[in-house]
């Protein structure tokens, strides 16, 4: 049943994001070009997405998932410096191409050679970003 | 166009109907870059077939609906290769790094009222804003 859950959810993560307008790249970077001709779009994808889950995250209060033993934890680490770096560095490239993870990895289908060169990139960098990781932190410890 | 935000709304509700299927059934937080990048970096092998399945839905679902509906989709990415690969390296280092995107600190981790989470969605947005503006004024790229 877990792959079931997984499975559906996947496939309307998906369609979700190709009716929202998420996986056209016009609109994510309108949506990003403050100072140009701005498009609104995102705001109600974000907004639209949250309201579902605001609710879902109050109803796991006291509760247990259908398919697992507990909710994810509150991730106790603070704000720290890979946190924003990292996001200042997605940022940059989510400017750059349009793309974000999901709507790149939802548009492989049908996105041809762009998106798959993008997805591409993207699976190197999370494969280096582990030794990226260990070398920030050897650069400040010295 | 007027119903591009109404789109927007339907289309961020199923995000939010998929994100929080994911929450209740399997107890976990429906992030794109954190699905995949645990495959990728070995940190989520435990739980690779429901990952993998996932993938395959968010994958296979938008192309089967573009092909059903027989609907026009067009990522309209541009073709610039160096700015495909930079863009993608960027993001896939920058969300490892950061522990999540658009969909796991923006719609999960804003919905959760996580601290973490709305920190990042703040840096990443700003860093989209400037990564955009200076593509469009000063290099002219897309």
């Amino acid at each position: 049943m877990k792959r079931l859950v997984a499975f559906v959810a996947g496939s309307l993560f998906g369609i979700g994001l190709l009716l929202s307008g998420m996986t056209d790249t016009s609109k994510v970077q309108g949506w990003l070009d403050l100072f140009g001709n701005w498009d609104p779009t995102l705001a109600f994808v974000m907004g639209g997405a949250m309201i579902p889950m605001f609710i879902a995250w109050k109803f796991t209060e006291g509760r247990k998932p259908i398919y697992a033993e507990n909710f994810p934890a509150r991730n106790q680490s603070k704000v720290d410096r890979d946190l924003i770096l990292g996001s200042v560095l997605f940022g940059v490239g989510w400017g750059l191409a349009g793309l974000c993870p999901g709507p790149a990895i939802a548009s492989l289908g049908f996105g041809g050679a762009q998106s798959a060169l993008f997805v591409l990139s993207m699976l190197v960098g999370m494969w280096l970003t582990p030794s990226i990781r260990f070398r920030i932190s050897n650069s400040l410890a010295t | 166009m007027e119903t591009d935000w109404i789109m927007g709304l339907v289309g961020g509700l199923v995000i939010g109907l998929a994100a929080s299927l994911y929450l209740l059934g399997n107890g976990r937080i429906m992030g794109a870059s954190g699905i995949i990048g645990g495959l990728i970096d070995k940190s989520g092998w435990s739980s690779a077939a429901d990952r993998i399945v996932f993938l395959i839905g968010l994958i296979l679902a938008p192309s089967m609906y573009i092909f059903i509906f027989d609907i026009e989709a067009d990522t309209k990415a541009t073709t610039n290769i160096i700015i495909l690969i930079l863009a993608g390296l960027l993001v896939g280092i920058g969300t490892r790094l950061a522990n999540g995107c658009t969909s796991g600190h923006g719609v999960c981790g804003i919905s959760r009222l996580s601290i973490r989470g709305m920190t990042s969605t703040i840096f990443y947005i700003v860093a989209g804003v400037v990564s955009v503006f200076l593509l469009r004024n000063l290099w002219g790229a897309i």
